[in-house]
């Protein structure tokens, strides 16, 4: 019944960020700029054209009219067009966003794979050499600039080294001579689909150092948070009991102490998919990544207004409901969290 | 021989403020087949003792002893090795020493695995066989169970069907009925008595009550400020006291006052663990003390297999 | 002062001295760079991409200018920008985590859901949002970010009013009529200042870590003004055949920002360290 209440509770707090978000976004893409008309008629208008715009684009409604006008155009996915390239956004997006999508998660994943293990060392070690050497690691990832971490790891993998691709999200033999049918929109898996492990591995080896460049500040938090957790769970009686149970200890500290670090590393997944959501913005113009962080940053040197709010909108759903799930998983795992 | 030996035993833990001395003279000498209870206020060090020889004193804690053996083996070397192989460990708070996040099978099957080499059928089988012996009715419920669905007296079973799941002969029990109500509790120490006698155990029982000595204890050894101060058979310590400690722990007792009466409580406090001891660690709170008991260290006295620490004469017992 | 370097440890003195060095070097930019012309935006165009070497010592950029003194006169850019950033998401943070966490009840619920939207959104992409529509400038870039960095000391604030509110000493005014203002002004602010303040400090470095990542996205300061974040964006069209120019404003910004977050590490361990001790 508690658990039931603080679902709903947070679902209906959720859903009202959504609006103020909306609303924020409305007034950021759509007040602010100092003439959206001048904008979207395009280079060195005439004054008819200007005229011509303020119409289309319904400048002259009041404001709320216009908030309402908006809104309900983003609540039916209608972002409008865009004033660049006239295209329909939605369109666009439906391109871009499974690209962003599949960098966040994987790169989300490849944090939690390389942050946890070090924090889960590092606590078993507290005080040691391993730990010394994971937490500064974790400090450094987290002071890195992303787009100069980029940088680093294309010149040393793909300069270098040669073994990864420098940038791009498929090879050019692939992408231009036997492109993967968009199934979901996420290359791996419709590489899958499709039944070319060739193309699989094309993918996966592009995924490499842009997931890696996103994973850098996440796995650093990860490992904290582990390390931190960890230190305070290992010295529980029931670890003191499993050590007295001659446990060995890799399974006392994977079998035993980690599964009750579950809230941290939940955290973790939240905070990572978010920094990969934004990251992507830095980190997809560094790999000529096409997804929403290169098409909201092409955009922002055109004022493409509609484009960036749309994108902003976009994203701040996933990451909205994203951190919903998380709350709403939390709270199963742990019922203590709906009672606070 | 005894199958526990320990000499003159020593922990202590350095700190910036200076060294603690959790455990500072504690010789114990316990035979295979017998329970015998460490009794003691907290603080004695009776948990550091067991600690030690579980091998799981704190980091840093210096360990001196002139014996410290078990089966022949010197504990400051192998304790880790015989840890969970011989040696087993029941702890006071049930619940705590359950995984919360696992299920019983896991956390059976875990140790099960640790030591025997078994098919994961078999591995089940004897986890059910290990439960049942506990006197669980329906061990396969409990196996599909977390910890914080079973009661208190179900997970304190549980816990001792994982100390008989590593195989271990010898069993230290610190406080195991304290977090239990008294009915479960007394259940749980027929239970010990009866694994001892059904598959030759022997168990080490840490505990500050008086009673668990009096009803599942063979022999009982008293602990005062990280020191023994008195041993021998339980019949012998309840009925005839040699140190004046153990008589005022037994006064202490609710039914040893006549109905209505004060219960005599021990006036004073136990020396700082930090600080060193001259004389007798019980001089200060001693209602006999004698002008030498804060000087020199106590003789040791005896009747037969009955000893005890102490400058009063033995008549004065 | 050996007080507080003991307290640090030496990785954190070592932070702390790097941050001075900073300090240092962007308030005396023009004494400190070897070319201070070059450093303030003039061409050189005679060492065009220059690699590091005994006049350049970290090379220099397209413009023939030396890096060193376009990063000692970024320093200017950059320190400020954090500082700035930090100031002035404390003047919109701390109001509204004070006012929220002293009165509480519906003023409390009312600025922390509006907070939480702010919250809502991936920071970075709040602040491109913000500068984009802003248009790219030094102080644009500036309100940019602190427009997503305020709620972090709203909610600070709060919290430690929260905790002060029970006080008897605030209780006591309350009830013997003093007004709400001067509560505040005598008694709350005050305590929540400092730990805000000591916070605050540490924000700059991560700060001008996302200053530097909007000038990178070029939504900063505009050119000829220094700018690290800038400076490495420019490089990205020679790198990695001439890596100096990227990699040396990078180096820079990881520099500084890993100095603010030893510096931080350092300071809160020593907190937990004693507040365990005491224990």
């Amino acid at each position: 019944m508690e658990l039931l209440r603080y679902i709903l509770r947070r679902t209906f707090l959720s859903a009202f960020v959504l609006v103020g978000v909306t609303f924020l976004v409305f007034v950021v893409a759509q007040v602010v700029p100092s003439d959206p008309a001048a904008l979207y008629a395009g280079p060195r208008p005439t004054a008819e054209q200007i005229e011509k715009a303020r119409q289309e684009l319904n400048l002259d409604a009041p404001l709320p009219a216009r908030f309402a006008t908006f809104a309900g155009a983003m609540a039916s996915a209608d972002f409008g067009i865009s004033y660049k390239s006239r295209r329909l956004i939605a369109e666009d997006l439906r391109a871009y966003l499974p690209a962003t999508l599949e960098l966040a998660i994987f790169s989300t994943g490849l944090a939690l794979l390389i942050g946890i293990p070090l924090g889960v060392i590092a606590a078993a070690r507290q005080g040691g050499w391993a730990d010394r050497f994971c937490s500064f690691g974790s400090i450094a990832a987290v002071a890195m600039p992303t787009f100069f971490l980029a940088m680093i790891l294309q010149l040393i993998f793909a300069q270098w080294l040669g073994i990864l691709p420098l940038s791009g999200r498929l090879s050019r033999e692939i992408a231009i001579s036997a492109p993967l049918p968009m199934v979901t929109g996420f290359n791996l898996i419709d590489a899958l689909i499709a039944g070319r492990l060739n193309a699989f591995g094309d993918a996966l080896t592009h995924l490499i150092l842009p997931a890696l460049t996103l994973a850098s500040y996440p796995a650093g938090v990860a490992m904290r948070l582990t390390r931190s957790a960890m230190i305070e769970i290992l010295e529980r009686r029931h670890i003191v009991a499993a050590r007295a149970l001659g446990l060995s200890e890799p399974r006392i500290l994977f079998g035993h102490a980690l599964p009750n670090a579950m809230g941290p590393a939940l955290t973790v997944i939240g905070l990572s998919f978010a920094y990969a959501l934004t990251g992507a913005v830095l980190v997809e113009i560094i790999f000529a990544w096409p997804g929403l962080g290169r098409y909201v940053s092409e955009a922002i040197l055109a004022k493409d207004f509609p484009v960036i709010a749309a994108v902003t909108m976009v994203v701040t759903i996933c990451y909205v409901v994203m951190n919903l799930l998380i709350d709403i998983t939390q709270a199963l795992v742990d019922p203590r969290v709906a009672l606070s | 021989m005894p199958l526990l030996d320990i000499r003159n035993l020593s922990v202590s833990i350095p700190t910036t403020e200076g060294d603690v001395h959790a455990v500072r003279a504690v010789s114990l000498e316990i035979e295979r087949g017998e329970i015998h209870g460490v009794i003691g206020e907290s603080g004695c060090g009776k948990t550091m003792t067991g600690m030690a020889a579980l091998g799981l004193a704190p980091k840093g804690a210096r360990i001196v002893a002139d014996r410290f053996h078990f089966d022949g083996e010197d504990l400051r070397e192998h304790a880790v090795r015989l840890r969970g192989r011989r040696i087993g460990m029941i702890a006071q708070d049930p619940a705590a020493a359950l995984n919360p996040v696992l299920s019983i099978a896991t956390q059976m099957d875990d140790v099960i695995r640790a030591h025997r080499d078994l098919p994961h059928r078999a591995r089940r089988a004897e986890a059910i066989d290990l439960l049942a012996s506990t006197g669980l009715s329906d061990p396969e419920r409990v196996l599909r169970g977390y910890p914080h669905q079973l009661s208190g007296g179900m997970q304190q079973r549980v816990v001792i069907a994982q100390a008989l799941a590593t195989g271990a002969d010898f069993l230290i029990a610190d406080e195991p009925t304290t977090a239990l109500d008294v009915s479960v509790g007394a259940q749980v120490l027929a239970l010990l008595r009866k694994l001892v006698t059904e598959r030759g155990l022997t168990v080490l029982m840490i505990t500050h009550d008086m009673d668990v000595i009096a009803e599942a204890c063979d022999r009982a050894t008293v602990l005062y400020a990280g020191r023994s101060v008195e041993t021998g058979p339980v019949d012998a310590v309840l009925q005839s006291p040699g140190h004046p400690y153990t008589r005022a722990l037994l006064a202490a007792l609710p039914d040893a006052a006549p109905l209505g009466a004060r219960l005599a409580a021990i006036e004073g406090s136990i020396p700082p663990p930090r600080s060193a001891i001259a004389g007798c660690a019980f001089a200060t709170r001693c209602p006999q003390a004698l002008h030498e008991c804060a000087v020199t260290p106590p003789p040791e006295r005896s009747r037969a297999v009955h000893r005890w620490l102490c400058h009063l004469p033995e008549d004065a017992a | 002062m050996k007080k507080l370097l003991q307290r640090l440890g030496w990785p954190g003195t070592v932070a702390l001295a790097i941050v001075l060095l900073f300090v240092l070097v962007a308030l005396f930019a023009p004494w400190i760079a070897p070319y201070p012309l070059q450093g303030a935006g003039g061409p050189n165009v005679v060492a065009k991409l220059s690699p590091p070497s005994a006049d350049y010592w970290l090379g220099t950029d397209h413009l023939g200018r030396d890096i060193l003194s376009r990063i000692a006169y970024g320093t200017r850019v950059s320190l400020t920008n954090g500082i700035l950033i930090v100031a002035f998401s404390l003047l919109i943070g701390l109001p509204i985590g004070l006012a929220a966490g002293y009165f509480g009840g519906w003023v409390d619920e009312a600025l922390m859901r509006g907070t939480d939207v702010f919250l809502a959104f991936p920071a970075l992409l709040l602040a491109v949002l913000m500068a984009a529509a802003l248009g790219p400038g030094f102080l644009n870039s500036v309100i940019a970010v602190a427009v997503t960095w305020w709620p972090w000391y709203a909610r600070l604030a709060r919290a430690e009013v929260l905790v002060l509110r029970g006080q008897p000493y605030v209780e006591a005014a309350q009830l013997s009529g003093v007004s709400h203002w001067r509560i505040i002004l005598r008694h709350i602010l005050p305590a929540t200042g400092r730990p805000l303040t000591v916070q605050a400090a540490l924000d700059v470095g991560p700060a001008l870590l996302t200053a530097a990542a909007l000038s990178f996205l070029g939504l900063g300061v505009l050119p000829p003004t220094a700018d690290w974040g800038q400076m490495v964006d420019a490089g990205r069209k020679f790198f990695p055949a001439r890596w100096w120019y990227s990699a040396m404003p990078g180096l820079t910004i990881f520099v500084i920002a890993l100095a603010f977050s030893v510096l931080g590490d350092a300071l809160r361990e020593r907190k937990g360290g004693t507040a365990r001790a005491s224990a």
